[in-house]
């Protein structure tokens, strides 16, 4: 078989049932293959299309996302997608196409140093110059972007190595010098960790995406259950504890809740468990958790006291450290959910006396009533994705998610632009999960051509704009901190969402009045089909509460109810 | 600031030195030096490198990253065991007949070497330890230094256990 065959094999082998890509010059024999093997493809209309997509795909499955992009333009339209990927630790493989070997550094048409460009936003990456390498490296990707803390792979592959004849064998193991995707740590660190609960008053859970990504919200739930403490998360850590489970606070940081902001400040032991404290997260951090042990359960080394010193540290996967943990927390012979009643209870009451809120003047429909509305007639198990900005944190306070994958946005990036396509991609990985995709009239531009490639694969979600006429997030800095100078930041253009969704092949509709919430919207949810709902929002609307730049997390800005 | 001298064995394959110097500088670690060579081993490289940093978690972070980069092989901090660093040094200075002795004189006594000579220049070969190359670099500040080239320090420890092995 030539290369181009070899590649589908080996992603057959590796099993991969769907590939989001774009076709062009130097994958025209790859785009061949697929042609005659039928390979389950997805074209999105724009190469960052692409790579959300897949990345989407990832996020909801827990499986690899794979791309394909031609040479040059459409390798570099990966590199918001990867970056992204990247920073949230998803595992993609990307497969490029170079120009042929011959051509290679002469600045060839359509010619870009892929493998330079993404060294720093890919886990690894491959030119590959020889069609015989091709299985070795297709295996050794996969391996590398799945195990250990998945990443971004890329596999930038010289156009003749398509075309060439190879015998092909699909090598059974990976023999990597100086990696081993295994990670079980010492079993000392987790005693001195049940020690220091044993120890504790006030403790404190604080989840990341690594709960996610490891998919041992399981494990974490029963060391909550076992404990009685109370749980707050991280942006992208959102799902692996349940909405209305006990003791949970919600989201902390920038614009996380009082109750969990105020207990990181108050708590003596802080749990954190796959997170890596952005600075989103930890405000201030010379004042970040004042009066607590902090113990990092970490799988990647450099993350443990890169950005916050931890007293004590649990290096290795979740899925050796957390099942260890719950063993032996429920041997040991402690009561702790008698003993630490009073704080949960104390944590609890003060989470609920300040909870995410919003003020029920003006004619239009507030956010937070918004994404609360949609939050209740949606089934549990819905995958709520978005894109970056307000409606961004609105919808990390405002919709309940339940379990773990069900929750979708660009943390660490902040990747504009991400939700339409993501959304498409965790749909076609979960299609029996309801999807809704929360994006705002600045994001939903960033990538708005993949409206065609949900009406033309018929995928179901529903986007709902949150339509404020400005750049949200902008806007509200700019009203905080450069007195009100909206510089650049209003789209009071001509652009008609409904119409734009349409001429694309996916029905629009448009909520303007409060009544609409009980009237309207209840019905279009229950609609089945791709949709775009284009809800006018007041523009001046803060994301409250907020922590200030470079302030403590007790010094939030409050607002909402109070 | 401190300085380590850090010796990575990295897969012998292309732009591995460039995932290796460019990680260090995209997280804002400083590097004084670096150096890449073949070893014993046919398919491992040896990158020698310096770098200063302020503080041993600052230290860690470098490891750490550098750790996670697949075509690492290892990593072995030399500054903390018994070891040899040497660097090389060859220097052109302007020598005409009679600045010639001086500087020969000054060569013997740093057990260096002329390695060429010309009716203008000399250029001066030296192997040693940082600190005696710096010595020896100010011995000639009375001359026309034309040029220096530097490698940066490499190491090896003392026994005969291998960096691999550690």
């Amino acid at each position: 078989m030539n290369g181009a065959q070899a590649v589908l094999e080996s992603l057959k082998k590796e099993g991969v049932e769907v590939v989001f890509g774009y076709p062009g010059g130097a994958v025209l024999t790859l785009y061949d293959a697929v042609y005659k093997m039928k390979f389950p493809h997805i074209l999105t209309r724009h190469e960052q299309g692409a790579v959300h997509a897949a990345d989407g795909y990832a996020r909801a499955t827990g499986k690899v996302g794979v791309v394909f992009a031609t040479s040059g333009p459409g390798a570099t339209n990966l590199i918001t997608g990867i970056s992204t990927a990247s920073m949230d630790s998803v595992p993609l493989v990307c497969i490029t196409g170079q120009v042929a070997n011959p051509y290679i550094g002469k600045d060839s048409f359509q010619e870009a140093d892929v493998c330079g460009i993404t060294t720093p936003i890919t886990k690894h990456n491959y030119l590959v110059k020889k069609a015989k390498d091709l299985p070795r490296v297709l295996k050794e990707a996969f391996f590398i972007a799945r195990t250990g803390r998945p990443g971004p792979v890329v596999i930038d592959v010289a156009k003749d190595v398509f075309d060439t004849e190879i015998d092909y064998k699909y090598p059974e193991k990976v023999s990597l010098k100086g990696y081993s995707g295994e990670y079980e740590g010492d079993e000392a660190e987790v005693d001195a960790v049940v020690r220091a609960i044993q120890k504790a008053k006030k403790p404190l859970i604080f989840t990341g995406g690594g709960v996610n990504t490891s998919d041992t919200a399981q494990e974490l739930r029963e060391i909550v259950q076992r404990l009685g403490v109370p749980v707050t998360t991280t942006l992208l850590g959102i799902g692996t504890y349940p909405a209305d489970g006990e003791g949970f606070l919600g989201m902390a940081g920038m614009h996380g809740s009082y109750g969990s902001n105020m207990a990181i400040q108050e708590c003596d032991l802080l749990l954190c468990i796959g997170m890596r404290f952005s600075d989103r997260v930890t405000g201030k951090v010379a004042a970040f958790a004042p009066h607590a042990k902090i113990v990092h359960f970490e799988l990647d080394a450099a993350e443990v006291n890169k950005n916050v010193e931890a007293d004590l540290r649990v290096l290795g996967d979740l899925r050796w450290s957390l099942p260890l943990l719950r063993d032996k927390l429920s041997k040991a012979a402690d009561d702790f959910r008698s003993r630490f009643a009073p704080w949960l209870e104390q944590a609890v009451a003060r989470a609920k006396e300040k909870p995410f809120g919003y003020l029920e003047e003006g004619e239009l429909i507030k956010p937070g009533a918004l994404i609360s509305k949609i939050s209740s007639l949606m089934p549990r198990d819905t995958i709520a994705v978005t894109d970056v900005g307000q409606h961004q944190m609105w919808a990390a306070q405002f919709f309940n998610v339940y379990e773990p994958r069900h929750f979708l946005t660009s943390g660490g990036q902040g990747t504009m632009g991400y939700g339409l396509p993501a959304a498409l991609g965790a749909k076609l990985g979960k299609p029996d999960s309801p999807v809704v995709l929360f994006t705002g009239d600045g994001s939903i531009m960033m990538n708005c051509q993949e409206f065609a490639t949900i009406a033309d694969n018929d995928i179901d979600l529903k986007v709902v704009i949150l339509h404020n006429s400005i750049l949200g997030m902008v806007a509200q800095w700019q009203r905080l901190f450069y007195s009100h100078h909206y510089s650049q930041s209003e789209l009071k253009g001509k652009t008609d969402f409904v119409k734009l969704s349409e001429a694309m092949g996916v029905k629009g509709y448009r909520l303007t009045k409060k009544e609409e919430l009980e009237t309207v919207l209840p019905k279009l949810l229950s609609e089945k089909g791709p949709m775009l709902i284009d809800v006018m929002v007041p523009e001046d609307e803060d994301v409250l509460p907020m922590v200030p730049g470079g302030k403590r997390l007790d010094q939030m800005v409050l607002g909402g109810k109070d | 600031m401190q300085k380590y001298l850090l010796a990575i064995l990295v897969d012998n394959k292309p732009g591995v030195l460039t995932h290796v110097s460019g990680l260090i500088s995209r997280r804002a670690f400083n590097i004084e030096s670096i150096s890449a060579g073949y070893t014993e081993e046919p398919e491992v490289t040896r990158i020698n490198i310096v770098v200063s940093v302020e503080s041993d978690r600052e230290l860690d972070q470098v490891v750490t990253q550098l750790s996670k980069l697949i075509d690492v092989i290892k990593i072995v901090n030399l500054t903390k065991l018994p070891s040899i660093a040497r660097e090389l040094v060859l220097i052109k200075i302007k020598a005409g007949k009679e600045s010639r002795a001086d500087i020969k004189n000054i060569v013997e006594i740093f057990r260096a070497k002329i390695v060429d000579i010309s009716p203008e220049n000399v250029v001066v070969e030296l192997t040693g330890q940082q600190s005696k190359i710096d010595g020896f670099i100010d011995m000639f500040a009375d001359y026309e230094i034309i040029e220096i080239a530097r490698t940066g320090a490499i190491a090896l420890s003392r026994g005969p256990v291998p960096v691999k092995e550690m």
